[in-house]
């Protein structure tokens, strides 16, 4: 077993369409402690959902795991059953999407919504749970709690529906939150209002939170630990210092320059990232990086680079940082 | 409450629009119900049509009818003497509504299971099965499938009867042939529907909370998927109670399908009239019956 | 800093490997896939879709039978030949063997013959490319008139579109069956006036009948699509790129066409596709019951009516229109099911 709450190690997962094996996951290997917050980072098509979705048993038809071995609280991952998986769905671990505005099934109401979950995992009665979902709505800052459970998710604001579908997730009090792009689809002041939410019950309750997001802004306010993923690798791993001061692989230094800057000049125009993401149905042989990167070298179109530490938690796969190393051991 | 008053009066509009527009069309249209009598001599037709009050002026004709109708007196057949509209109509209607309201309750119990299946299994073998079978089952004219039961049913194998509704063994072949077309459409908008349900994403909320598949289908999905198949039922209903002529034709069943096309061919007038109210009447009926289950299933439509 | 060296598990590692990449080297990798347009995107999906080729196929080879296969046949559709009457599919009459063993030739009926001695074959093909044409041309006069009136009632709002809606309502109350049958009587004499009249004789071939039914279809049929039509342009209404063509000046009429319309032309294709099946449908009811084409001109639902009282004992006679008329409407409706998958682009995964 595992001495973590959650680890992967070296994941490997295919969709396997009738276009061909799209390899969504290639490697992925991290692992996370109780009341840890990490961050995963990346474009669509990364692999950000991926791994997460595979840790609860959720991957989409037709994908398959094909590697690795995953952890989680205790459970082996591989060897569970549809049944073990729900025992465990939205009672050790919980899941909120992006879009509260359709996550939520239009016909039933609120208090209907929290009560299932809750009269699923736990003894508690019909009365149990009511009480219980009440006073989950007021921890989420949610008011006139009875009035709100018998409502309808189309009767509330984007905002609260978000308040809503975070405390169906606590409501049994899980070990971990994923949380997959919690805030793109609300406003921007909105946004901050649930990320400090989470923040405030993370504080409250103890338990880890990943944060699935593309955008950079939210896991530098919120994150202890960010992985960088691109094609379905990790290609940097770090403290969240780590990343935005100390960035070592081209992708994550290309994603910080950027970022549009308060104090940029008038006239700076905005450093995308050239180049296009890569067909995950014929991923290439080397870095899946190499193609947009700078300082592309000969070796890093043929293979995949290997892992470089700077500290018990500060990686990157990239064969710039490679290169001393190497020079270092040819001149012996 | 006031919605169903505001509906109820809606439903009596139309159905007052759609006589009106009937007594017109069908008087405007030359040929009476008197002209293709064999052997009538004028004086004999023109007493008819005094009898029946045919020879006064139109719009007279119409009043007296409206009236009439309005106390649900709708004359007496023209063609079928001694006998009223009414009680043609009220021996006829049950045979009807009693195949018809067989042939909905085997449509939706056949239908909707078969739809969700072949959901749930898409792109599998079994649902490249029933969607086939679905299509076949919509392409398939009525009177063919009458004249393939009845030929290989009762006339090759002897097991049911052709004509006729006094036993249960009667009941079988017409109400399979008023089914089918009902049958295979309900499979495949049922299919369609769960498809765009299934991929919505509180199905996946459901999923991740821990439900079972079989619950989540059945309280999650089902309930949202259901809605187009309550659209469709509604006037499908109206239809298959009213009868069907061509299976009321071919299985010899005294039903009021063939009593309305009959008297359409024979310019029977008030028996026309009457069955055209009757039919619009139970339509409506129907659409606001509907419109209500509406509702009941899916809160976001509000009464207004 | 603790460096795990990997490196000495490496092969072949040389100091050229660390030089930078070239252009042609990094571009080398870039496999674009080819953007396709919404068309051949729409088509490749549909000749991947086996039924729906295998309908499609069907559907070419059973307009050559309807279309192309009588210009060369021997026989016409009216041809009654004495003492030929109700023949077996391939069976000869007395007179026809006697010719037979005279040396002459006699094409065989291949589908038997009527009561009346005329040849099934023919009157099946002719049958059924009457079938299609109505069918079509119906289809198309749905289209015309539900789409327009769909998109004035959605694009203009207000009352216009509660008028039209209502009229939409009463339509579907009224009994279609009632309407045509009435019809067809008030149209039938002045029809046959106008026939005799130069230059409308095709009128009187057709008959009045048929033509009622062309009218009623434009009265009574184009609801459905004009209820598709409009809900369609109302959701792209809101749509944004709609606001955003206003927004550049765009007129009313403009963003009709340019805009709106041919977003919904993969659904037309779609329904009108479907529509079609439907037509024939309701014309092979229409026709079953006498209300169709006039005799002698046979389409397949007037054949399988009269077919009907004798079909104990010639069965064939009222199977093969009715398979025909099945499989037919079963080849286009799978058909427009396949259109409808290929150029659906909100099931595409």
């Amino acid at each position: 077993m595992s001495d973590y709450l959650v680890e992967i190690k070296d994941e490997r997962l295919s969709f396997f369409t009738p276009a061909g094996e799209v390899k969504a996951l290639n490697g992925v290997s991290f692992h996370l402690n109780e009341g840890e917050i990490l961050g995963i980072v990346g474009e669509s098509g990364s692999g950000k959902s991926v791994t997460s979705y595979s840790l609860m048993g959720l991957t989409a038809y037709p994908g398959k795991l094909v590697g690795g071995d995953l952890y989680f609280n205790g459970h082996h991952i591989n060897e569970m059953s549809e049944k073990d998986f729900q025992k465990m769905r939205g009672n050790e671990v919980s899941l909120i999407f992006q879009d509260p505005m359709t996550s939520l099934n239009p016909v039933y109401t609120i208090g209907n919504q929290i009560i299932e979950v809750i009269t699923l995992h736990t003894d508690k009665t019909k009365a149990e749970a009511y009480e219980r979902a009440k006073e989950l709505l007021t921890l989420v800052g949610i008011n006139e709690p009875e009035k709100r459970l018998k409502q309808y998710p189309h009767e509330l604001s984007g905002g609260m529906r978000q308040r809503v579908m975070i405390a169906i997730a606590l409501a049994c009090e899980p070990k971990l939150l994923i949380a997959d792009e919690p805030t793109t689809a609300l406003d921007v002041t909105i946004q901050a209002q649930i990320l400090e939410l989470m923040m405030e019950l993370k504080e409250k309750l103890g338990m880890a939170i990943i944060m699935i997001t593309h955008d950079l802004g939210i896991v530098a306010a919120t994150c202890e630990k960010i992985a960088v993923m691109y094609a379905g690798h990790i290609v940097e791993y770090g403290t969240t210092d780590d990343i935005f001061y100390r960035p070592k692989h081209e992708y994550t230094k290309g994603l910080i320059r950027s970022i549009p800057r308060m104090d940029a000049e008038d006239h700076e125009r905005l450093i995308p990232i050239e180049g296009t993401p890569v067909d995950m149905l014929n991923p290439p042989k080397g870095c899946p990086f190499a193609s947009r990167c700078d300082s592309c070298m000969k070796i890093c179109l043929r293979q995949m680079p290997p892992v470089t530490h700077f500290d018990d938690v500060h990686y990157t796969q990239c064969w710039l940082n490679q290169k001393a190393e190497f020079e270092a051991q040819n001149k012996k | 409450m006031k919605y169903i008053v505001q509906r109820i009066v809606m439903a009596i509009i139309t159905i007052f629009v759609v006589a009106t527009l009937t007594f017109f069309v069908m008087n405007l249209v030359p040929g009476g119900p008197f002209m293709s009598e064999k052997a009538i001599s004028p004086q004999a037709q023109a007493a008819l049509e005094a009898k029946y009050g045919l020879d006064k002026p139109l719009f007279q004709q119409y009043l007296t009818y409206m009236k009439g109708a309005i106390h649900l007196d709708f004359g007496d057949s023209l063609k079928q003497r001694g006998r009223t509209v009414m009680s043609i109509i009220s021996t006829k209607f049950p045979v009807s509504a009693r195949i018809g309201l067989m042939a909905v309750v085997v449509a939706v119990c056949i239908g909707v299971p078969l739809g969700c299946i072949a959901a749930l299994k898409r792109g599998q073998l079994l649902d490249k099965i029933i969607i086939v079978i679905a299509t076949c089952g919509i392409a398939i004219p009525g009177f063919v499938v009458c004249t393939i039961l009845l030929y290989l049913l009762s006339v090759k194998a002897g097991l049911l009867p052709s004509y006729g509704l006094t036993s249960w063994k009667h009941y079988i072949m017409p109400v399979i042939s008023v089914a089918f077309y009902p049958t295979a459409y309900i499979t495949r908008l049922m299919r369609s529907s769960m498809l765009d349900v299934l991929g919505q994403d509180y199905m996946r909320t459901a999923r991740a909370k821990g439900l079972s598949q079989m619950v989540s289908l059945f309280k999650h999905a089902l309930r949202n998927a259901i809605l187009p198949v309550v659209t469709y039922v509604g006037p499908m209903m109206a239809y298959t109670i009213t009868g069907s002529f061509i299976v009321e034709k071919i299985f010899t069943i005294p039903g009021l399908g063939s009593e309305f096309i009959g008297s359409a061919m024979n310019r029977d007038y008030t028996v026309i009239m009457g069955t055209t109210i009757f039919l619009a009447a139970i339509m409506v009926f129907v659409n606001v019956l509907v419109d209500i289950v509406y509702t009941l299933v899916d809160p976001r439509i509000k009464l207004k | 800093m603790e460096n795990k060296n990997p490196l000495s598990f490496q092969l072949d590692l040389t100091p050229e490997d660390f030089l930078p990449a070239t252009n042609d080297e990094k571009e080398s990798l870039v496999i674009m896939r080819e953007s396709v347009s919404f068309w051949k995107d729409g088509f490749r999906r549909l000749k991947k879709n086996k039924i729906a080729m295998v309908s499609l196929v069907v559907i070419i080879l059973v307009m050559f039978f309807s279309f192309i296969v009588p210009f060369f046949y021997p026989y016409t559709y009216e041809q009654q030949i004495k003492g030929a009457n109700n023949l077996k599919p391939m069976q000869y009459s007395e007179q026809e063997l006697q010719q037979k063993d005279a040396g002459e030739n006699i094409f065989p009926h291949f589908l038997g013959t009527d009561n009346q001695g005329r040849d099934y074959a023919i009157r099946v093909m002719i049958g059924s490319r009457i079938s299609l044409i109505v069918g079509l041309v119906a289809a198309v006069i749905i289209l015309f008139i539900g789409s327009f009136m769909g998109s004035v009632a959605a694009f203009f709002g207000g009352v216009v579109d509660m008028v039209i809606m209502r009229i939409v309502d009463i339509i579907y109350t009224v009994p279609d069956v009632l309407l045509i049958i009435l019809l067809s009587s008030a149209i039938k004499a002045p029809l046959t006036d106008l026939a005799t009249k130069p230059g409308f004789g095709w009128l009187q071939k057709l008959g009045p009948n048929m033509i009622s039914i062309f009218i009623v279809f434009a009265l009574l049929y184009w609801v459905g699509m004009a209820r598709m039509v409009r809900s369609q342009i109302l959701t792209l209404k809101q749509s944004e790129y709609v606001t955003a063509a206003r927004a550049l000046g765009a007129s009313s009429g403009r963003i009709i066409k340019k805009h709106l319309l041919t977003n919904c032309i993969g659904t037309l294709i779609v329904t009108t596709t479907l529509q079609i099946p439907s037509s024939i449908f309701t014309e092979s009811f229409l026709s079953f019951l006498g209300l169709g084409v006039q005799v002698p001109m046979p389409s397949l639902g007037s054949l399988a009516g009269s077919a009907i009282n004798g079909f104990m004992s010639n069965p064939h006679l009222l199977f093969i229109p009715a398979l025909l008329i099945s499989l037919i409407i079963l080849s286009f409706n799978l058909l427009g099911d396949g259109l409808r998958d290929a150029f659906d682009p909100k099931l595409k995964n």
